[in-house]
């Protein structure tokens, strides 16, 4: 029951992504004033690096958010 | 130990490399190797919690670590007119652990009391501007008193010809060793004594995939999606963790050789009118010990004027324990591997704060290349005790 759950949400997931990406729009490079701005970068900031780190030492999880997902220090 | 911060260093050193450099022509394509940006970032932070693991899982988890990088980043064209970018970084780490110094108590100073690890690491890459391609490899060395870590690592990414889509792909490798460092009431001769380099060493590899695609969704609106399975191999315990049972005896902890872990993160950030920034991200991660944990971050970037900026943020994080935990004195005698690591418990965490970031045209206080300042500030807290403050500073001269 609860695998059922869990797969009804990722399909959604998807169905939403998919559909998001399937409106998109052609955008210029012109047009790109707003996507270039240092703020709108799709990864974490320099800033967030030792953040990062201690949150994949005192949490479980790690990974898919620019930090690392295991190795490299004694800690994950 | 390492008493001038990096940061100040590398300072001084950017600014004098900075002069002497003349600003680049737009369309001129150096074939020479040239500096571009010099990266400093420094972070301190402070934990307290009473769930060590040193001590099975009570005891105080007082921490500090004072952390320090330095990046270079280099360019230059070839023949072909590809791009070639090159990375250096050297990171130096200092911490001081109470709960570490539980190891062995009779000592005047542990093994890990306080320690120091250095990482240099260093990347290459070579951009085809007009296929839109760029294939990069990476290699990473990591030294602290009971571990050491080699890294290697290779990545593709493509670009779509109208730049709103790309496609990346990496592989990542780490080969490390460990120090085996038994707590000291269960060291049994055999090197286990723990005099200087006479403990014995095992090996922990770590193997990662990161997919990732980026669109551009309209004007204001971009996504990422990422998936990073990765598989780890070798001594994934750390054996300096006690653990103790029901019936009162004491053991190192023990958990399994292998560990499948897949995150799948989303980004989207929207430009709402000319001041505002929503940046979101969420993440879910799922491992083969029973872990499953949701991540949700999101920061509002508010623009005072366009080149300031402060920056709240909230990120809420929730995990199912793993297989293998259990608090002090609850694991039974008949357990094949267990853990009083509050870390692999079930918990909440809350991490919220603001940054303030400053990148004026002309450089800042004067200094045409220093081009940026960001300083964020940040609290910790878990549902489980633990709470934790961090401080980072990072500048950028071009």
């Amino acid at each position: 029951m609860q695998k059922k759950r869990s797969a009804t949400k990722i399909i959604t997931a998807i169905l939403v992504i998919v559909i998001t990406m399937g409106s998109c729009q052609t955008v210029k490079e012109y047009q790109k004033q707003h996507l270039n701005d240092a703020e709108m970068q799709l990864s974490s900031r320099k800033v967030q690096k030792f953040e990062t780190s201690f949150q994949s030492y005192r949490e479980a999880a790690s990974g898919a958010n620019g930090g690392k997902t295991g190795g490299g220090c004694g800690c994950n | 130990m390492i008493r001038i911060p990096f940061t100040i260093i590398g300072m001084y050193l950017s600014m004098v490399v900075f002069s002497q450099t003349k600003p680049a022509d737009s369309l001129y394509k150096s074939k020479k190797l040239k500096l571009d940006e010099v990266n400093f970032v420094s972070g301190y932070y402070h934990q307290d919690g009473n769930n060590s693991a040193v001590t099975g899982g009570i005891g105080t988890e007082k921490l500090t670590d004072f952390a320090n990088t330095i990046e270079l980043k280099l360019s230059k064209y070839d023949k072909k007119f590809r791009k070639h970018d090159l990375s250096f970084e050297v990171g130096v780490d200092h911490y001081t652990s109470a709960s570490s110094d539980k190891i062995d108590p009779h000592t005047i100073s542990s093994a890990s009391m306080s320690d120091t690890r250095f990482y240099p690491s260093t990347a290459w890459s070579i951009q085809n501007e007009k296929k839109g391609r760029t294939i990069g490899v990476n290699a990473s060395f990591s030294k602290e008193f009971d571990y050491t870590s080699i890294g290697l690592g290779t990545s593709f990414t493509k670009t779509s010809k109208n730049h709103n889509t790309e496609f990346t792909g990496k592989l990542q490798a780490y080969f490390d060793t460990w120090k085996v460092i038994y707590p000291v009431e269960l060291r049994t001769g055999g090197g286990f004594r723990g005099e200087g380099d006479s403990y014995p060493s095992s090996p922990r590899d770590s193997y990662s995939t990161s997919l990732s695609v980026s669109q551009v969704i309209n004007k204001r609106l971009q996504i990422l999606l990422l998936a990073e399975p990765t598989y780890q191999t070798g001594l994934l315990a750390t054996k300096y963790q006690r653990v103790y049972f029901k019936d009162g005896c004491v053991q190192a902890e023990n958990l399994p050789g292998k560990r499948y872990k897949i995150p799948v993160g989303l980004r989207a950030n929207y430009f709402i009118g000319d001041r505002f920034v929503i940046r979101s991200f969420y993440r879910y991660y799922t491992d083969n010990w029973g872990v499953k944990a949701h991540t949700i971050d999101l920061e509002m970037p508010i623009k005072i004027t366009p080149f300031v900026s402060v920056s709240p943020f909230y990120r809420f994080y929730k995990q199912i324990a793993a297989d293998y935990f259990a608090p002090y004195g609850q694991h039974a005698a008949s357990e094949n591997y267990f853990t009083s690591d509050y870390d692999l418990s079930k918990f909440n965490s809350n991490f919220f704060g603001a940054g303030l970031s400053l990148a004026p045209p002309n450089g800042l206080f004067g200094m045409k290349n220093w081009n940026s300042l960001e300083l964020r500030y940040g609290h910790y807290n878990r549902s489980n005790g633990l709470h934790s403050d961090i401080l980072s500073l990072h500048l950028k001269f071009k």
